[in-house]
């Protein structure tokens, strides 16, 4: 929940998008956050709430392909958008080798981050598909993990990014 | 394709039982479930650190009478979370001990007015001094808890320290602290209660320990444990902050779920879980110390002081851990170790990984640096001229039986850091740079399972069950937390019965199916209930053996087919094995004298540090972690465990300072409370040696705390040449430090 004081008794309204390929309509809240539209009414809960302040990625979702933290958008601002959630990724073929790479290179732990650090990692190769360390380790850098120290994390995507460049 | 391995399974990096589900975003955590009708629980807290309540008011324009609300007088049972000594309120009826004390409870199905209404409860009171610091604690200038604010008090005796002061060529002595710190996980805690009259209560939570939360609620609710299920949900870290606190979030679930007769959930936003929740205990140390010229330690006199906050929680044994390892893995004759944890008006400081070592451990390690400048040695060689070694005893009298070599580890970690090439570089380099570069490190150890008689107490009980399926099924109370538990129990299961590992499931720890194996802390869940694991199921395959279903030379699948045919033929198979005490252990629980863990862990950390003189900010540039754990079970588990520890260490030495203003923390955002990002972190080379020869696996979750910040420390040292005796070092203090020196 936010820090400000939150509106209340007001009228709900009509927000459309189109998730992981699908349109949605939803009525809601008019303060909501994204992260909460994504979670309560389409039940998409792979997307995970840390901090809600933005600072953690665990929320990390594209937003007409860019990577944000939903916990900071507001429904609102959104209506028309495309998103695409942990959710769409897993039914992604082409990232299907770096979630297994988590798993083989234990990047995953508690797994808590996992979803919010893949979306991370998926925005990294989509942009430089044979990553150096620094660039992995900048691009990583939003989303904080407590269980890894990283290491194995960096390990997962630098073996994604070697293998996606090797089958290309 | 994943890597599959084939049998044995115990040394591979077989997959994580639960990976695909977490990095598909499958993996069910507590605000991941959903209840039909469920409504939103919050908590109203005091906000003033110590203080007598006088009233409580709801304010205008709130529709209450659609809110579920909850008082003390509200409890059915014992007001208190039952802990060790039930000293703490589920909810506040008069004294106020501490600012984010729990008073009222309200849910509604609204959030966005349920928040609006925790707003406008307005709680009065009147508020007395609060005792805020260890220093003020000891003063006793006012008692918070019990007749003298000590909410335990050790003390341990070798030798006799008195006798040796004037023998000594120097007498060195120090004084050194450490600060709380946040676990962080970062799913904050939560919890869903429901309530209906056929079953009593059901709660599933974000936890460790769900048998503690079981033994909390039958007290609070005066429940039979029949009445009372609780079920682990899938949890995102807990590091220790998860042992004790979940307990308090479940009442407060439940007890709204008892008013309302709706399922409640109860999930802390980031802000509150800072605030309410455990932390690390602040600890300051003082240590004399007597010593020959030749670098022999003599006496160590050990003063040891951790702040425990408003309620005894567990600080009892947190104490006892941290005492226990004050004098760290050297062979004194002549050692006096006397602690106190003491009562404050701060919400109450808990379990955090480590556990009171990393506290006594880095004082340690800082202070042996200054014993060995004082003697004229450098610190390796000062240590290795007083490392245990196997057959000599432990400041508790322990004789270590394990074959140990402190020395190699030593060695090794140096050589594999390039410590005297770095050493000799850095001096070099730093006479023309304003970035100084230095290297250092600790040497510890970390006793593992339960200290003392508690693995005893214990009793920890773990089944194996055969299924209709074929398969079979471990039944334990030790949670899945990210550490591995679901994945080595099923390697440990599979080697055990040379099965394969898809023969394995593992059960989610649920009170209704599972037995008591104790709570998951204490690094005791592969040593202790993975040993227990394999017996159960070993003695599960007697069983079939017996029946005449599965022969000797049985291929995986003829053990499958022998466990579906037992359950066709004659219904359900458990076996249930509890934990038998070695006869060898002893332990004085008043003495502080005898076995104080089964076994330890021994390791020396490595870190290479850059102080930039300019933004005073120092960064840890190369990290060797190197350790004797026992068997791995797990290679990639084990060394994620140990870097993610590290990091947590990095984190308390650099970067991670919890900001008190009148007891209440200031800085609860991640946004002003720092943890190491992955543009922090060095590399963290981790080294496994002197396993082979060891009988079976010892705990290793905790050990990687206890290093890192005396060895960064050190190594800042090295760089700047200033003397540091407190964690966390912020830039500030440094810019203080050197500007002084």
């Amino acid at each position: 929940m936010s820090t400000d004081m939150p509106l209340v008794n007001v009228p709900k309204v009509r927000v459309t998008l189109t998730v992981n390929g699908e349109r949605q309509s939803v009525l809601v809240h008019p303060m909501a956050r994204l992260l909460d539209v994504l979670r309560q009414e389409l039940e998409l809960t792979g997307t995970k709430e840390g901090c809600g302040e933005g600072e953690c990625g665990a929320c990390s979702v594209f937003l007409n392909g860019d990577l944000v933290n939903s916990c900071l958008v507001p429904v609102l601002q959104v209506d028309g958008a495309e998103l695409v959630t942990i959710e769409g990724i897993s039914r992604d073929k082409r990232w299907q080798g770096l979630q297994q790479s988590f798993v083989q290179h234990g990047g995953a732990q508690c797994g808590i981050c996992t979803p919010g650090m893949i979306l991370a990692a998926v925005n990294l190769l989509q942009r430089i598909p044979n990553p150096l360390e620094a660039d992995i380790r900048q691009s990583l850098a939003g989303n904080l993990c407590r269980c890894t120290g990283y290491v194995k994390i960096l390990d997962a995507v630098a073996q994604a990014g070697r293998d996606m460049t090797d089958e290309s | 394709m994943i890597f599959s391995p084939l049998p044995p399974f115990s040394g591979k990096p077989v997959p994580r039982k639960e990976g695909l589900a977490k990095v598909s975003g499958q993996a069910r955590y507590i605000d991941d479930l959903s209840f039909p009708g469920i409504i939103h629980g919050t908590t109203v807290r005091s906000h003033i650190p110590r203080g007598i309540i006088r009233s409580i008011s709801f304010g205008e324009g709130i529709p209450w009478e659609e809110f579920a609300i909850v008082t003390a007088k509200d409890i059915p049972g014992q007001n208190a979370i039952a802990l060790i000594l039930n000293d703490q309120p589920c909810l506040a009826e008069t004294l106020i001990n501490h600012a984010e004390e729990p008073v009222v409870l309200l849910a509604h199905h609204d959030r966005y007015l349920l928040e609006v209404a925790r707003r406008s409860v307005s709680i009065e009171v009147d508020p007395l001094p609060p005792v805020l610091g260890i220093d003020e604690s000891l003063s006793r200038k006012e008692i918070v808890w019990g007749d003298d604010n000590l909410l335990k008090v050790c003390e341990l005796n070798k030798g006799n320290v008195d006798e040796i002061w004037s023998q000594a060529d120097f007498i060195v002595e120090g004084e050194y602290e450490t600060g709380a710190q946040e676990q962080l996980y970062i799913e904050p805690n939560g919890m869903v209660a429901t309530v209906d009259d056929n079953h009593g209560i059901t709660v599933w939570g974000s936890m460790q320990c769900p048998y503690y939360v079981q033994k909390a609620l039958m007290a609070l609710f005066d429940l039979s444990a029949e009445r009372v299920r609780v079920i682990q949900a899938e949890t995102g870290g807990g590091f220790g902050g998860k042992e004790e606190y979940p307990s308090m979030i479940a009442a407060h679930a439940a007890l709204l779920s008892w008013k309302s007769r709706k399922p409640v959930k109860l999930i802390y936003d980031r802000a509150e879980d800072l605030v309410a929740t455990t932390k690390r205990h602040p600890s300051r140390t003082r240590h004399r110390t007597a010593v020959r010229k030749d670098g022999k330690l003599l006496a160590m006199d050990i003063d040891f002081v951790i702040d425990g906050g408003a309620y005894a929680t567990l600080s009892s044994v947190v104490l006892s851990r941290g005492t226990i390892h004050a004098a760290g893995p050297y062979a004194c004759p002549n050692v006096r170790i006397r602690s106190r944890a003491v009562a404050t008006n701060t919400p109450p400081h808990g379990a955090f990984r480590g556990f009171g070592a990393p506290q006594s451990i880095f004082a340690l390690e800082r202070h042996l640096n200054r014993v060995a400048a004082a003697v004229g040695l450098t610190p390796e060689e000062l240590r290795r001229r007083n490392f245990l070694e196997q057959g000599m005893t432990t400041a508790t009298g322990q004789v270590i039986r394990d074959k140990i070599d402190l020395r190699g580890l030593l060695d090794y970690a140096l050589q594999q850091s390039g410590y005297h090439e770095k050493k000799r570089s850095f001096s070099q380099h730093n006479r023309t740079s304003t970035l100084k570069k230095g290297i250092g490190f600790a040497a510890f150890m970390h006793g593992a399972g339960f200290t003392g008689a508690g693995e005893k107490q214990l009793a920890s009980v773990v089944g194996v069950e055969a299924m209709a399926n074929g398969r079979i099924r471990i039944l334990s109370a030790s949670t899945e937390i990210g550490q591995g538990t679901n994945t080595i129990f099923a390697q440990m299961a599979a080697d055990a019965l040379s099965i394969s590992l898809d023969c394995v499931e593992v059960a989610q720890p649920d009170t209704g199916t599972v037995p008591n194996s104790g709570p998951t802390v204490a690094s005791r869940t592969c040593m202790i209930v993975g040993k227990l694991v394999e017996s159960a199921a070993l003695s599960l395959k007697q069983t079939l053996v017996g029946s005449g279903l599965l022969r000797a030379g049985y291929s995986s699948q003829d053990f499958c087919e022998a466990c579906a045919e037992y359950v066709r033929r004659w219904g359900p198979l458990k076996s249930m094995v509890q934990y038998q005490q070695p006869p060898e252990i002893y332990w004085d629980e008043v003495a502080f004298q005898g076995d104080a863990y089964r076994t330890y862990t021994w390791a020396v950390y490595v870190a290479e540090v850059s102080v930039d003189l300019t933004t005073f900010e120092a960064q840890v540039d190369d990290f060797v972690a190197v350790q004797d754990v026992g068997q791995v079970i797990h290679p990639v588990m084990a060394a994620g465990q140990i870097q993610g520890g590290v990091a947590q260490g990095i984190g308390f030495a650099l970067y991670e300072k919890v900001v008190w203003n009148d007891g209440r923390m200031l800085n609860h955002q991640m946004t002003n409370y720092i943890i190491p990002t992955a543009a922090d972190v060095p590399p963290i080379r981790v080294f496994f040696v002197g396993g082979s020869d060891a009988r079976g696996p010892k705990g290793l979750g905790e050990l990687p705390m206890d290093g890192p910040a005396p060895a960064i420390v050190n190594a800042i040292e090295d760089a700047i040449g200033v003397s540091i005796n407190h964690v966390p070092l912020m830039p500030e203090d440094l810019m203080k430090m050197v500007g002084a020196g």
